[in-house]
């Protein structure tokens, strides 16, 4: 038999090969430098060309939907963090929203302003993101450090906020971890400012570089009707020219209140998601600012007069049931304590003592505020919202993010059922890269947003 | 209740139970229709809920007064954009015949949720051209979502034979 050569293997000429060309399989992941997030890709190529592609998901599944039925209602939350882990404030609010709705509250003014404005700037720091990341991987490292730059602002106001920046547990059935803290205003506007410019700066060096364009416009293309029956929601949707937006199409917290635009565009391409999403950054911003000019102060507690007081010995004389009069007496919280002291408490929490926790000078000073912290804490108590189901869809980073709970009235849901809005988008990979280069699979893969977290659960 | 009023009106008994609870419309359809109602749902112009937002099931074993009843929910969630409403289609099987007709033809992106329900419910959709597990992996003994799956369960360690 005669020895195939090179050439004739690669193009499948001569006997060698057996009987004509065949297609190579390349398997793209697990673990690959250019798959941010743990994903397989088998692709079948001819040449450098993609003919067939099945997706394989699953390497990041933590049993998200059935730990949820372990705890209280509550308990869930931390574990809503590491869904999107790249905006969790939406994951927590979106949750939280689903509970609140079972049981029938509705939260104060102050804290849905507060979920807005937390919201937004979770949506920036996504998109800084996935841009910044799809534009690395296509040679541009530049527009990475400076994204990367601009999101640490915004990382930094929400350390400000919750103490933690990517595991924040900020949301509460019934309002929020704590209040604002003293000066987030100016910060915030300031952090907008820098990363207004870094925008600016990405804009000049992305939007129109001929490179940026070629491997963009017309890659990864969608139809409008595949999209829509692939239920791809978010900046993906918007890209083919559809205007939904749970934002808008149904409002929530105070979105109707606020005015900004829906960005759009036609192609359905890369360039058309990427157009999409530096868009929505500056709507998002424009959502902050108005949020922070109007967002009320709700009601202040005033009416407290006299010295402040230790926490220890606070604590001290609850313990010893000398609680009369202490509720009276103001008291220097310590620093990690301090976004639930009274004041800040009524502000952002519903005043439902069957779902929020009662604020801690009450559950040190007074017997009733005790029992309320132990009736919401203890094993078989706590939260407890009354049998049904209930679906409540935010607007994720990535779209719609829909959480569908079920309770049979006890104090653990029965059912937590998420809604990841990348899954959609990953089920339609494989029609998105069918037909395009190899090389072409990383700006399409980067611009889906795949994130682990929240399509493995 | 229009858009449930409609759905009653034209399937008649096919509709077993229908509750606006917190305004999220709901009807439970029996299994008989339910490609027939959803194909509806689908296609009529008054309807046109054009996107499948999310497929999922929910085991009521454990559930109070629910216990005897039939096991599983399968629980569809339909989006229109064109008319911007919403709409919650169940459907209702028992453990020993948990098996739906499959939606795919419908919306493409059944074929994914179907296999995720599959995989943590074990409930079997007739048609589906590759029914496989979706998030674990195909050695994997049970349906993990199912209430009767203990949380704490240990798998048989897998890989190759050393």
């Amino acid at each position: 038999m005669a020895r195939t050569t090179r050439r004739e293997f690669m193009l499948g000429e001569g006997s060698g090969t057996g009987s004509g060309p065949q297609n190579v399989h390349v398997g793209v992941g697990p673990a690959h430098p250019a798959m941010h997030g743990i994903i397989r890709i088998e692709a079948e190529l001819d040449g450098e060309v993609i003919v067939g592609a099945e997706v394989e998901i699953g390497y990041l599944h933590r049993a998200f939907e059935k730990d949820c039925e372990q705890g209280g209602w509550n308990n869930a939350i931390p574990f809503t963090d590491r869904l999107n882990y790249v905006s969790p404030l939406i994951n927590n609010f979106g949750y939280a929203s689903a509970v609140e709705k079972l049981l029938g509250v509705d939260v104060t003014e102050r804290c849905k302003y507060i979920r807005v404005i937390m919201s937004e700037i979770s949506r920036i720091c996504d998109h800084l993101t996935c841009v910044g990341a799809s534009a690395m991987e296509l040679g541009a490292f530049t527009v990475f450090l400076y994204m990367i730059k601009a999101r640490e602002f915004l990382w930094e106001l929400v350390e400000d906020v919750t103490g933690a920046r990517l595991t924040i547990s900020y949301g509460r059935v019934g309002g929020v971890k704590a209040d604002l803290p003293d000066g987030f205003a100016e910060k915030t506007l300031k952090a907008l400012k820098q990363t207004r410019e870094v925008l600016d700066e990405v804009h000049r060096l992305l939007t129109g570089n001929r490179i940026f364009m070629d491997r963009m416009v017309g890659v990864g293309a969608l139809s409008r009707e595949e999209t829509i029956g692939y239920a791809i929601t978010g900046p993906l949707l918007r890209a083919v020219g559809v205007p939904y937006d749970v934002r808008r199409a149904q409002p929530y917290y105070v979105y109707d209140r606020l005015e900004f635009e829906i960005p759009t565009q036609k192609d359905g391409d890369n360039y058309a998601r990427y157009l999409v999403r530096m868009a929505e950054m500056e709507q998002s911003m424009r959502i902050v600012e108005q949020a922070l000019a109007t967002i009320p102060s709700g009601p202040i507690n005033v009416d407290f007069e006299g010295r402040a007081i230790d926490p220890a010995a606070y604590v001290d004389q609850g313990k010893q049931g000398k609680t009369e009069g202490l509720l009276l007496v103001p008291i220097t919280l310590s620093p990690n304590l301090e976004g639930q002291q009274r004041a800040a408490h009524r502000r952002v929490n519903v005043a439902d003592k069957r779902v929020v926790l009662p604020p801690k000078e009450t559950a040190y000073g007074s017997i009733e505020g005790l029992m309320n912290h132990f009736m919401l804490i203890m094993e078989g108590y706590g939260i407890r919202p009354p049998a049904g189901e209930a679906y409540v869809a935010v607007e994720g980073a990535n779209g719609e993010l829909g959480f569908y709970v079920v309770s049979d009235g006890s104090d653990r849901p029965y059912r937590v059922r998420c809604r990841p809005p990348c899954l959609p988008p990953v089920a339609a990979l494989h029609r998105m890269i069918t037909g395009e280069m190899v090389a072409d699979l990383i700006p399409t893969f980067g611009s889906v947003n795949m994130i682990g977290g929240e399509l493995d659960r | 209740m229009a858009i449930l009023a409609e759905l009653q009106r034209r399937f008649g008994d096919a509709i077993v139970e229908i509750h606006d609870h917190r305004a999220d419309h709901t009807a439970v359809v029996a299994r008989d229709a339910l490609l027939a109602v959803l194909a509806h749902c689908r296609d009529d112009v008054a309807l046109a809920f054009d996107v499948l937002m999310d497929l999922t099931a929910v085991d009521y074993l454990k559930f109070p007064g629910r216990e005897d009843g039939p096991r599983f929910d399968v629980v569809y969630h339909l989006y229109s954009i064109t008319h911007n409403h919403r709409l919650r289609l169940k459907v209702r099987v028992d453990e020993d015949d948990a098996s739906v007709p499959s939606v795919v033809a419908l919306w493409p992106i059944a074929n994914w949720l179907e296999r995720e329900v599959w995989d943590m419910f074990g409930v079997r959709f007739e048609g589906h051209p590759d029914l496989r597990r979706l998030l674990m992996y195909e050695e994997f003994v049970g349906h993990p979502l199912r209430k009767d799956y203990p949380i704490s369960r240990r798998q048989p360690l897998i890989g190759p034979a050393s």
